[in-house]
C-alpha cells in the first residue's frame, strides 16, 4: 500500500503499531512530491531537510511511548502563515524575501503535537481569489484535470491533499478560500466559527473574516486537526475564550437529532445542474440517515456578494498598507525620495488583483463614498447574520452546494474579475456572518470534476457540522476516490 | 460611469500605487462594472439598522501591563530591505 494516500487516524494506527515510522512516512510524501509536482505544482517550496529532521524527533517521541494523534504526521501549511526560519511569502513578489522570525499560533501548536511540515502551499496572492492564478509563482492544476484551476485561494493546500502530496493541510477561508477549493479538488475542508482559531501569524487580508482550517481526506481529519487547532490565544484579541471539545467525540454515525434546513436563495438560477442534483441526492442520503429536513429562507442571500466585495477589499487595503518597502519584503531599486519609493515598491510587488482590491477598498473607504459603500455594506452585513439567526432557530445545520459549478478551466476567468468573484457566492455568507462551515465531496460531475456539498451551522457548533458531514461521507464513497493524473 | 479617470487616479494617489496609461485605462472599466454590480445593495432598506463590523461581540481586551520577552534587534532588523547602524535605512525624506 502507498502510505502517502493515508489519512491521520490511519497513519496514527499504524505509526502507533510501529508498521513505518515517522522518517519513512516523511521519505514516502516527499517523494511522491518529488514525483507529481511537476504536474500538480502545489507548492510554492518544500522543505525536505527540516521535515526529515522533525521526522527524527517524531520517532524519538514514538519510541519513548508518547505518541499522540499528529505526532510524525507530515502536513502541507498554505503560505499565508508565518513559520520561523521558513520564508513566507502570501504568494506575493512583495513577500518573497521575508522569512519570519516567529511561528503563527496555529503552526506553534502544530509542533507542539508533533505534526511534520512538508513544505509552503501555493495560494492567491494575499489570499485574494478563486483560482489560485493569482500567486506570484506560477499557478496550481487539479489533480482531477490538470487544465482545471484547483479553486482559491488555498488551491495549494487543497490540490496537495487530493494529489497525496500531503497527509494533510492548513488553508485560510475569508470568503470561501477552504471550502471552494476543498470542494473543486474532492476534499474536506472546515472553516471554524470566527474566533474559534487564532490569527495570530497569520498574514491578514480581511481581519473581520479570515479563518485558519484544515483540509483533509476525510471528517474524522478535519476533526482531529481541529482539536489542535481550536483554542483561545492572548495574542489574538478576537480569539474567543471558550472551551474547546474534542471534536471526534461528534462522529456518530446516524443524524436522528439533526434537523436540516433547506433555503431556496441556495438553489439559484446558473447553478450547474450536475451540482444540483448531486446536492439534492445528498440530502436525501442525509434523510435516510434519520436528518428531518425544513424549509427556511435567507432572504438577504443575494447581497452577500457586494457586501463582501467592499468589506473585505476595504479591510484588505487597511491591512495591505504596511508594505512600503521599510522593515521587511521587497523594495524598489527607483527609490529616488520615501513617497516615489512607496509606489514603486507597491506598483512593482503587488499582482494586478491585490492592486484592483486596494484601489476599491481605498474608494469604498475615502471621504464620501464611505457611508454609501463601506457603511451600507455593514449595514446590510447585519441583515445577513439576522438571517442565519433566525434560520437556526428552525434548524441545526444548513445544507447547500459549495460552489454553483466544479472547477473551470485555467485561464477562463482571468479576465473578469465579477465572473471570478461569482464562484464564491455560497461560501461568503458564512464568513459574513461568522458561521462554520464545512465542504465534504459529495459527486464527480460527467467530465470527472468533483463536487462539494457545503454544511454550516450557528457559531461554535462545529460539532453538528462534523457530524453531519461524518454521516454522509461514512455512507457514501465519494471521499475514498482518487483523481488519475 | 461610476468612477471617471481622474478619480482613479486619486485613489491611486492615495493608495500609493501608480498605473500606466493601459492599466489606468483598465481598471477604470473594470472598477466601473463592479461599482454598478455594487448598486444592488441601493434595493435593501437599512434604514435604523445597526452596522455590523465583527461576527462575534468584540470588546476591548485588556491586560497588566507587564514587560515580557519581546523580538531581538537583530531579529527584528533581519528582513530589512536595508539598514544602518540599528536602523532602518530609507531614502532621503526632507528636500
Amino acid at each position: 500500500m502507498d502510505l502517502s494516500t493515508l489519512t491521520i487516524h490511519e497513519a496514527h494506527e499504524r505509526l502507533k503499531n510501529r508498521d513505518f515510522s515517522a522518517g519513512e512516512l516523511t521519505q514516502t510524501l516527499l517523494k511522491r512530491i518529488e514525483e507529481v509536482e511537476p504536474k500538480v505544482k502545489a507548492y510554492i517550496i518544500v522543505t525536505s531537510e527540516k521535515a526529515l529532521k522533525e521526522a527524527e524527533q517524531a520517532d524519538m517521541i514514538i519510541a519513548a511511548g508518547k505518541i499522540a494523534p499528529l505526532t510524525g504526521i507530515p502536513l502541507a501549511i498554505k503560505d499565508v502563515l508565518c513559520t520561523e526560519g521558513i520564508t513566507t511569502t502570501c504568494g506575493s513578489k512583495i513577500l518573497s524575501n521575508f522569512v519570519p522570525v516567529y511561528d503563527a499560533t496555529v503552526v506553534r501548536n502544530l509542533k507542539r503535537a508533533g505534526a511534520i511540515t512538508l513544505g509552503k502551499a501555493n495560494m492567491d496572492e494575499f489570499a485574494m481569489g478563486s483560482s489560485t492564478e493569482n500567486s506570484s509563482f506560477g499557478h496550481s492544476h487539479n489533480p482531477w484535470d490538470l487544465s482545471a484551476i484547483p479553486g482559491g485561494s488555498s488551491g495549494g493546500s487543497a490540490a496537495a491533499v487530493a494529489a497525496d502530496e500531503c497527509i494533510a493541510s492548513l488553508g485560510t477561508d475569508t470568503g470561501g478560500s477552504i471550502r471552494q477549493p476543498a470542494s473543486c479538488c474532492g476534499v474536506v475542508g472546515l472553516k471554524p466559527t470566527y474566533g474559534r482559531v487564532s490569527r495570530f501569524g497569520l498574514i491578514a487580508f480581511g481581519s473581520s473574516l479570515d479563518q485558519v482550517g484544515p483540509l483533509t481526506k476525510d471528517v474524522r481529519d478535519a476533526a482531529l486537526l481541529m482539536n489542535v487547532l481550536a483554542g483561545y490565544d492572548p495574542q489574538d484579541s478576537t480569539s474567543v475564550n471558550k472551551e474547546v471539545p474534542d471534536y471526534t467525540t461528534f462522529l456518530k454515525p446516524d443524524l436522528k437529532e439533526i434537523t436540516i434546513g433547506v433555503a431556496r436563495e441556495y438553489f439559484i438560477e446558473g447553478i450547474d445542474p450536475e451540482v444540483e442534483k448531486a446536492v439534492r441526492e445528498a440530502l436525501n442520503v442525509l434523510q435516510s440517515l434519520g436528518a428531518k429536513t425544513v424549509d427556511i429562507a435567507l432572504p438577504h442571500t443575494e447581497y452577500a456578494l457586494p457586501v463582501y466585495y467592499l468589506i473585505a477589499p476595504a479591510e484588505a487595503s487597511s491591512n495591505l498598507a504596511r508594505y512600503d518597502g521599510v522593515k521587511y519584503g521587497f523594495r524598489t531599486e527607483k527609490d529616488e525620495n520615501l513617497t516615489a519609493m512607496y509606489k514603486k515598491t507597491r506598483s512593482e510587488g503587488f499582482g494586478a488583483e491585490v492592486k484592483r482590491r486596494i484601489m476599491l477598498g481605498t474608494y469604498a473607504l475615502s471621504a464620501g463614498y464611505y457611508d454609501a459603500y463601506y457603511g451600507k455594506a455593514s449595514q446590510v452585513r447585519t441583515l445577513i447574520r439576522r438571517d442565519f439567526e433566525e434560520a437556526f432557530k428552525k434548524c441545526d445545520v444548513i445544507v447547500t452546494p459549495t460552489t454553483p459549478t466544479p472547477a473551470f478551466k485555467i485561464g477562463e476567468k482571468v479576465d473578469d474579475p465579477l465572473q471570478m468573484y461569482l464562484s464564491d457566492i455560497f461560501t461568503i455568507p458564512a464568513n459574513l456572518a461568522g458561521n462554520p462551515g464545512i465542504s465534504v465531496p459529495c459527486g464527480l460531475t460527467g467530465n470527472g470534476l468533483p463536487i462539494g456539498l457545503q454544511v454550516i451551522s450557528g457559531p461554535f457548533e462545529e460539532g453538528k457540522v462534523l457530524q453531519t458531514a461524518f454521516a454522509y461521507e461514512q455512507n457514501t464513497e465519494w471521499h475514498v476516490k482518487k483523481p488519475k493524473f | 460611469m461610476k468612477i471617471s479617470r481622474d478619480q482613479v487616479e486619486h485613489i491611486a494617489l492615495l493608495a500609493r500605487l501608480e498605473f500606466s496609461e493601459k492599466e489606468l485605462e483598465a481598471f477604470t472599466r473594470q472598477m466601473d462594472n463592479i461599482l454598478t454590480y455594487f448598486d444592488k445593495l441601493k434595493e435593501v432598506d437599512t434604514t435604523l439598522v445597526e452596522p455590523t463590523s465583527h461576527a462575534i461581540r468584540v470588546t476591548n481586551v485588556f491586560r497588566e501591563d507587564e514587560v515580557k520577552k519581546s523580538i531581538a534587534l537583530d531579529l527584528s532588523l533581519k528582513n530589512a530591505p536595508e539598514q544602518e547602524g540599528n536602523c532602518f535605512r530609507v531614502p532621503k525624506i526632507i528636500e
